[in-house]
Order: structure tokens, then C-alpha cells, then sequence
């Protein structure tokens, strides 16, 4: 079972949707009890960065995520989610995030529009069990406005928008996309069928 | 790189797709859910729902119809209609739309946008707006095009941007169901004022209209209609197909 984690930020209704169409076991849930028993867990999040970090926080939810990484669980960051996974984040402060992946948030630094809004493709990095079922060029559905830089070592696949922006994320267990799986039709199924095999 | 969208909209009304020409004669084409996932399997790259009941009992339905869309469908979803306040925004991300169109609502009250903007981000905050030539003035309308607002169009888009709108839907009430393009010269003035992502609405009539659409104005991001996919005039697979060849970039 999948433990969609629900801190009070974004609308988990997509996600546990999608998961349950390609017959996924998932549950919303911020209680430890049910996390500790999940096989593997989901960290989604839409909105800005400093809000989600303090809603994390409350309670130690932060320090018990970072735990339970720890254990070797799937942890997959979706969006913000994936942004929380790195060591910190500069959208309008300085904010730590969980330091699960070496690397930092910073505004995209592109010559086109922001946000980034819309369909764009993927290219490889390298291999990863994310990606077993997608090809090179797929094209995922994005929305953000800050994106992971210094993450080189972390690259499974990117985007361009003028910039190489990071798309697919992993250190070790703990890996993230920058696009919405569940709103990136098949190919985002695709991509959450692969995460619910490892 | 980013491709341009093509979206189809579905007016609602009481649980049912309805279509009308120059916003009047609506008539029923269709059941929502159906037609949702046949433009899902046809390549739409997001849909955009506007739910234009005037009763509760139809709200209700709407709310029902987002529902069960949002769980069998996964591509980005857009609602407007009807959205007055952020507890209406509540009211409809709940049940699985990722984005809010709001129109006279945000007229009635402009912190509206930075009100929803500032809880549920930029990118969840469209701002659609009706737009008609008065004295060769680009003018708001409010009501679904029945009122003039005397408001400047070019202003009320660059309002809406520095306020924390994350989209702009630019719909020409002079172009729209005549079928004879889109809106090029309303939707490159426009273009010149905002840096948000602007879809262009009202007037698709052929596949040659987006392809003129992407090349003359390409601030455009994306090209919304309603009636040429309802009534399969067009198919989406074969305008991203046309669109592609034309050497502009889509999702296939």
C-alpha cells in the first residue's frame, strides 16, 4: 500500500484517483501508524515553498518522513513534494527543506514564460525503474516557477525550457518529478505503475 | 522544448454539454463524462469546464460531473462559472479541478485573484475574460458577454497579472462562433501587455486558424474551442497531426 502523505496543501483527489486506476493501493493519511505500515510513500504538494515546509514541520511529520526514508522505503516527491526533498530552497527566503537530495531550489532562469506551464518532453538522463515504462521524448505536464539546480549526480531525466530544467529526481530510495504524473495521462500513469512495481 | 496546447471546452448546464453561437440559441450536444474521456483519448491536452447552471440543484450536478471526470481522467482540468469567492474555489479543487477560471466574479471583486493566488498559488488562478470592440476599444464584458464593464481590456490583463493570475483566457465576443478565426489582432494587443500564458478562445473555425494563430501571435500558448470538436468538424488527433507538420510543436 502507498501512503499519500496529507499535510493540508493541494488537492490529493488526481493523485489517489490515478493511483487506484492503474489499481494501486493508496491511502491520504498524515498518521504514523498507517505511514509506518505503507510499503511505499507519495510527498505531492502544490503552492509555495516556506507554507508546505512549516506544515511538514508540524507536529515532527518532517523528522518521520526523513525516517522513514531512512528505512529504505520508495519515497517519491511530486512538485513541491519534490522540491522539499532537497537540502533548500530559495523561493522568497531561504528555507531548509529535508535534505534527502543533495541540491538546492532556485527560480527557473529562462528567457520564456513563468511560470512553466504545459506539456514538454523528457530526455534521459539514464536509466532508472521510473522510467522503464516511458520513452525518450514523452511528453509530461508541468506548473512551476523554481526548480532544482546543483542536483547533477540526482538527473534522471530533464526538460528543456531554455534552460535544462529536472524533471525526473532519485538518490537511492528517494526520487521526485517536477511534472504532475497524474495529470500527465498515460505517460504519467506509466510513470506511477513503475514506482508501484518497485 | 514546450509544446502549444489545444483545449476543448465544455460548457455545462444541469449535468449536460451545451454550445451556443455568439453566447445565445445554447443547445444540448452532449453527456460531459463521455465527452471527456473521448478528448482525452484524442489528445487534448487539458479541458476546461464552465459551469453555466443558474440553480443550486445544478450546481450540485456539476460538482457530480467534475467528479467523476477527475477520476478517470488524467490530464489538467480547468473550471470556471459561477466562481465568486475563494470558498467557491475550495468548493471545486476538491473535487479535482487543478485550475479556477474566474470572470465576473474577479470583476465584481479584483482582490478575488490575489486573494485565491495567495492561498492556492499563481498557477491555480486563470483569468478568463470576454472581450469585445467599443469604439475600437478592447472591452471587458461581464455575464457570460451580456454586460459592458467600460472596462480596458489591455488594463484589466495587466491587472490580473501583477495580482497573481498564473493564466490568461482572452475570448473575443466579436470573433466567437463565427468560425472565421481566431481574434489575432485583439489577441496580439494583448500578448504585448502580459508574460503569463494566454489561451486564445472564440472564432476556431478550421485547422488552418490555430496553425495562423501559433505563427502570427506567438505569445499564444494555446488555442481553446468548443463547437468544432463537439460536432467532430475537427478531430483533435488530426489538428495536432496538421499542426506538427506545420512545424509547430504539440503533444502527440
Amino acid at each position: 500500500m502507498i501512503a499519500i502523505i496529507d499535510y493540508g496543501v493541494g488537492n490529493l483527489f488526481s493523485l489517489s484517483s490515478s493511483l487506484h486506476n492503474i489499481g494501486l493501493e493508496c491511502v491520504v493519511t498524515n498518521r504514523r501508524e498507517i505511514i509506518n505500515k505503507a510499503d511505499k510513500i507519495i510527498l505531492p504538494g502544490v503552492g509555495a515553498f516556506s507554507d508546505a515546509r512549516k506544515l511538514l514541520a508540524k507536529d515532527g511529520l518532517d523528522e518521520y518522513l526523513i525516517e522513514q526514508a531512512g528505512q529504505g522505503k520508495p519515497f517519491l516527491g511530486i512538485c513541491l513534494g519534490m522540491q522539499l526533498l532537497f537540502d533548500k530552497s530559495f523561493e522568497y527566503g531561504e528555507h531548509k527543506g529535508l535534505g534527502l537530495i543533495k541540491g538546492e531550489i532556485q527560480p527557473i532562469q529562462t528567457q520564456f514564460k513563468i511560470p512553466h506551464i504545459g506539456w514538454n518532453s523528457l530526455s534521459f538522463v539514464k536509466d532508472d525503474l521510473l522510467t522503464k515504462y516511458i520513452k525518450d521524448g514523452d511528453f509530461v505536464y508541468y506548473v512551476h516557477s523554481y526548480c532544482a539546480v546543483e542536483c547533477d549526480d540526482a538527473l534522471v531525466a530533464v526538460s528543456d525550457y531554455g534552460t535544462k530544467v529536472a524533471g525526473i529526481v532519485r538518490n537511492k530510495n528517494v526520487c521526485g518529478t517536477q511534472f504532475h504524473p497524474e495529470k500527465s495521462g498515460e505517460v504519467g500513469l506509466n510513470i506511477l505503475r513503475a514506482f508501484g512495481e518497485i | 522544448m514546450i509544446t502549444k496546447r489545444i483545449i476543448p471546452c465544455l460548457d455545462v448546464r444541469d449535468g449536460r454539454v451545451v454550445k451556443g453561437t455568439n453566447f445565445e440559441g445554447i443547445k444540448d450536444v452532449e453527456d460531459p463524462v463521455e465527452l471527456a474521456k473521448f478528448y482525452n483519448i484524442s489528445g487534448a491536452d487539458e479541458l476546461v469546464f464552465y459551469d453555466i447552471t443558474a440553480s443550486a440543484e445544478g450546481r450540485g450536478l456539476f460538482v457530480d460531473v467534475l467528479k467523476k471526470v477527475a477520476a478517470e481522467i488524467f490530464i489538467p482540468l480547468t473550471v470556471g462559472g459561477s466562481i465568486n469567492t475563494v470558498d467557491d474555489f475550495d468548493r471545486v479543487l476538491k473535487c479535482g479541478a487543478d485550475k479556477v477560471s474566474v470572470n465576473s466574479g474577479a470583476i465584481k471583486n479584483p482582490s478575488l485573484i490575489s486573494e485565491a493566488a495567495k492561498k492556492y498559488g499563481n498557477q491555480c488562478v486563470v483569468l478568463s475574460m470576454d472581450v469585445k470592440r467599443i469604439d475600437g476599444k478592447f472591452t471587458v464584458f461581464a455575464k457570460g458577454g451580456r454586460e459592458n464593464t467600460g472596462m480596458d481590456a489591455l488594463e484589466w490583463a495587466v491587472f490580473g497579472e501583477k495580482n497573481g493570475a498564473g493564466e490568461l483566457v482572452v475570448n473575443s465576443i466579436d470573433t466567437d462562433g463565427v468560425k472565421g478565426g481566431f481574434d489575432i489582432e485583439m489577441l496580439s494587443a494583448i500578448g504585448e501587455k502580459v508574460n503569463i500564458p494566454i489561451i486564445a478562445s472564440g472564432g476556431a473555425g478550421s485547422m488552418e486558424h490555430f496553425d495562423t494563430l501559433f505563427k502570427t501571435v506567438p505569445k499564444v500558448d494555446a488555442g481553446l474551442a468548443a463547437s468544432i470538436f463537439h460536432y467532430r468538424q475537427i478531430a483533435i488527433k488530426d489538428l495536432k497531426t496538421y499542426l506538427k507538420n506545420n512545424n509547430i510543436e504539440v503533444r502527440i
